[in-house]
Formats: C-alpha cells, structure tokens, sequence
C-alpha cells in the first residue's frame, strides 16, 4: 500500500494560489476607473464578440481577466441570480453588494474544495445616484473581496499599470480624460519597454452612465474610442 | 450580506431563458394558478380585465395604444390602469384580458428578452420574441379555460428588414402576424372597423397616433368597457412607438393635443371622418 504524501496546509494553500496567480498574469489588463458621468472599463481585447466586460443588470456592470470559460460561467450565474431577484423583489432589490458576496463565497468554495481553483479575477461595479454611492469590488481567484475607490486593476503587469494609476488619477475627469489615462496605462504594460499604442480596434471599453434611464450599461465601440482619445489630445 | 455561493443550478451552461430558469430553480414564483373545481368562465368575474389595444404600422416602424379602463364586470375596477408596456428596446406589448395574469405575463417576457440579450450578447429576432411571448400564453390555457384569460397584442420594429410588424394571440398559443393594422379586448370590433377605414400605406407618425386615438374613439363610443379620453382628468390612451430609434412612449400633453383635435372634429361629425364616396363615379 502506498502511503500519501503529507503536504502541510500552508504549502497546499500556497500552491493553489499561485498556480492560480501565474493563470490570470499571464493574460493582458483590464483597468476599471470612476469619473464624473460613472464608470467606465477598459480592457485590451482585440475580439468583439468574446468579451471581457459586460453588463450584469440595470446600474451593475462585470468586467473579468483570466480563463474565458471559467470567468463566463461566473457572469452567466450572475446574470441569473440578478434577474432571478429583481423579478422575485424589485428590480431595485438588485445590488452590487449582493452581487459581489455571492461571487466571494462562490469563489471562496472552489478555491478550497475544487481539484483547481478558478484563475481569475473580477470587478463587480455599480453606479450609484451620485459618485459617492458608487461601488467597486474585486475579487480574486480565492474569494477575498477588496472594496476599491477610484480605480482598479487587474491582470497582467497590473501592478506597473496600478503604480501608474495612482500616480495620474484625478477625481470627476471626463469620459475622454478617463479613457486615456486608462489606456496610457494599459499601454505600459510589459517590463520596462516603451509604451505601446492602442487604437480602438484593440480594445473593447464600456461605460455605466449614471444618467441614463434604467439600464447604464453602454458599449463604446471603436470609431467613438477613436474620438474620444483624439479630442483628449486635442484638448492637451 | 446573504453569505451563500451561487446555486449549482446556475452554472447549468445551456439555456438563456429566464422561464425555464425560473421553472427550474424557483418555481413557486411560477405556480401554476388552476382553478379546479370551478364552473367554466366562472372565475372571470373575480378579477379586474384590461379592455381594448388597437395597433398600426407606419412608414418608420408601428404605433400601439391602449385605452385607460378596467373593468370588473360591470363595474370601472380602474380608470388609469396602463396597457401597453415596452417588452424590451425595440417592441411592446399590449394586454387585454385578465390584468392581473396579463401583467404578470408582461413583467415575465420582459425579463425573458432582457435575459437572453445579456446571456447571449445579442437581441432575439422580433419573430423569436413573438414566439417565446406564443409559448408563455400556451402555459395559461388551464387559466383561460376558467374565464381567465390573457391575450395579448404584440408589435415591434424588426431590425433586419427595417419594418413595423404586429403579432395578434389566441388563448392556446396560437401566433399570427397582422398586417398594416389590429385590434384586440372588448372594443376591438369597433375599433377594427375604424382602423380598417381609416388606415393608407406610408402614414407618417402623426397620422398614425391620429388613427389610433380615432379608432379608440369609436371602440369606447360603442363598447361600455372601453374608455374614452377623460377631458376632466386629463387620462389619455397611452401611446407607444416603435421605430428604429426603439421604443418610445408619447408624452401625455402630445396625446392630448391630438385627442383635443378629435373632439373637435367629432362636434362637427361624431361619428368621425367620412370616407370620400365621389371617386369611381367619374
């Protein structure tokens, strides 16, 4: 009879972590950023129809790094645990709070019982009535939940990206002002090289407007990416 | 904070269906009402019912209004109940029928569209949305065979061919597609023949919320159901359109005006307009 190895729990939490960590690294960044009219994500991916960014219910939008298929099946059950509520209560009964500890222990779980953990990380985000009440949670591949303000970041370098952020940040910028920011950062991805230039085709942006009527969630495709970033050069 | 892990029901890949999500992991919110025991048509007197919707097509997409009553026999249950809901950003609904079982449809297709658009990333065609709103009104035959019924009148601006269209139900799920103009609810013959005077190819917006309100007119000049505008209230039929814009609900000060040109023309004639008899006699 063969004897298992023991292998301490440390050492097993360890390696799940970053067998997971290496996972979503290896993917490019997604930034999310309030600014005056809501919030707005940004991630650098070349296809149009596998999306990294979507939108979950009325004022709560997703924005994911990692495995597709594992970061999609988290936004479909969030899809169905939102629209399963607001039908069940009211479509106000619907939060972002909610949202993000159904996702935490979801996550919790799989990281501690799953033969694999899930390599990914997600931002759950709602716009409020005002930028005060608006929320920001990431949550990593082990369910941890981090109440974020002003921006987030995840995957890839997110760390060079996040060092920039913090350093260029400015409360209530403009959409065109967020965006860029959001790209210049995305573009330094990448140890030590130049930045690099991204066009609308590469990325794929929405938007949570705070203004508009029931549903925020807006995608900006690539021609108005273009504009935006040409009128904030314009404009200095 | 609840503190439970989604339900393994919901990592089920598969269906985009809200229904059959619901029916699989809540189906209290979905009980099958069934009236057993009672006499045929015996339980239609319990609960308020919605009365007429008349629909157009126009030259830029589809026109729906719906008159303010309810009615609980002969009794006004309500006097400004709404009967004509967007069902998502290009199509509405109408309900005639049991308000209670119509609204509770609504509210259903409602999310069924908006669940599949999210799920799968992109709208349904108007004929699938008509289709699914066909399967969900089968489900309420036992309902209507106790004089419970809902039947709907649903219309849309189809995206591909960059028309109006308008769906017309029976109460076992049966789904037909109307053309140029309909009417469902209590009014709806005499708002029919209205329409069917008053309706010519290519009306423009305007003509088409004029046709609406006329044909309102006469289904509440002759159905004791079916409400006229309430000048004293100010209550005017809700106004919906359609167009490639999506869905919009007309302000009631823009119905009212066209409802004030109404009444005034029907002092003069209150049968309203007259079909033009001299042509084809030289």
């Amino acid at each position: 009879m063969s004897m298992p190895f023991y292998v301490s729990p440390e050492q097993y939490m360890k390696d799940r972590a970053d067998f997971a960590r290496k996972g979503i690294a290896r993917g490019r960044s997604v930034v999310v950023l309030q600014y005056a009219g809501g919030i707005l994500f940004v991630a650098e991916n070349p296809s149009t129809s596998l999306h990294k960014i979507s939108e979950i219910y009325d004022r709560i939008g997703y924005a994911a790094v990692g495995k597709y298929n594992e970061f999609e099946n988290l936004r479909v059950a969030g899809v169905r645990l939102a629209d399963l509520r607001g039908y069940s209560y009211d479509r106000r009964d619907v939060t972002g709070r909610a949202l993000a500890n159904a996702y935490a222990q979801t996550l919790g779980t799989i990281f501690t019982t799953e033969p694999k953990p899930y390599e990914v990380e997600i931002v759950v985000a709602e716009v409020g009535s005002s930028p005060e009440r608006d929320q920001v949670f990431r949550l990593t591949y082990d369910g941890s939940v981090a109440d974020e303000h002003g921006w987030a970041v995840m995957g890839g370098s997110s760390d060079v990206i996040g060092s920039w952020l913090s350093e260029h940040y400015a409360q209530g910028m403009d959409l065109a002002g967020a965006l860029g920011l959001a790209v210049d950062g995305l573009a330094r991805d990448g140890s030590g090289e130049a930045p690099r230039s991204l066009a609308g085709a590469q990325l794929e942006v929405a938007v949570l407007e705070r203004d508009r009527p029931r549903r925020a969630f807006r995608r900006v495709r690539a021609g108005e990416i273009d504009r935006l970033l040409a009128s904030r050069g314009a404009s200095g | 904070m609840t503190g439970r892990p989604l339900p393994p029901a919901f990592f089920v890949p598969g269906s985009s269906s809200f229904t059959e999500l619901v029916e699989a992991v809540a189906p209290h919110l979905r009980t099958r009402l069934t009236a057993e025991g009672t006499a045929p048509e015996a339980a239609g007197g319990l609960a308020p019912h919605g009365t007429t919707i008349v629909a157009v097509t126009y030259a830029d997409g589809v026109a729906m209004a719906g008159d303010r009553r309810a009615t609980i026999g002969s009794m006004i249950a309500q006097r400004d109940i709404e009967k004509v809901f967007p069902a998502d950003e290009f199509s509405c609904v109408g309900i005639a029928g049991s308000a209670g079982i119509a609204t509770e449809l609504v509210r259903l297709l409602q999310v069924e569209l908006e669940h599949y658009e999210k799920i799968e990333g992109t709208p349904l065609s108007l004929d699938g949305k008509a289709n699914r709103l066909a399967t969900m009104i089968r489900a309420n035959l036992p309902m209507a065979m106790q004089g419970l019924a809902a039947v709907p009148l649903f219309a849309g601006y189809d995206l591909d061919t960059g028309v109006g269209r308008i769906f017309s139900y029976d109460v076992t799920g049966g789904r037909y597609e109307e053309h140029d103009h309909y009417s469902v609810g209590s009014g709806s013959l005499f708002a029919r023949g209205a329409l069917k005077k008053l309706h010519r190819p290519g009306l423009d917006e305007n003509g088409a919320v004029r046709v609406c309100v006329e044909a309102l007119w006469d289904a509440a000049d002759d159905d004791a159901a079916t409400a006229g505008p309430d000048l004293a209230r100010r209550i005017f039929p809700v106004l919906a359109l359609v167009d490639a814009d999506g869905f919009r609900r007309l302000p009631d000060e823009q119905v009212g005006r066209t409802v004030e040109t109404v009444v005034a023309t029907r002092r003069g004639r209150p049968d309203g307009p007259a079909a033009d008899l001299s042509s084809g006699e030289g």
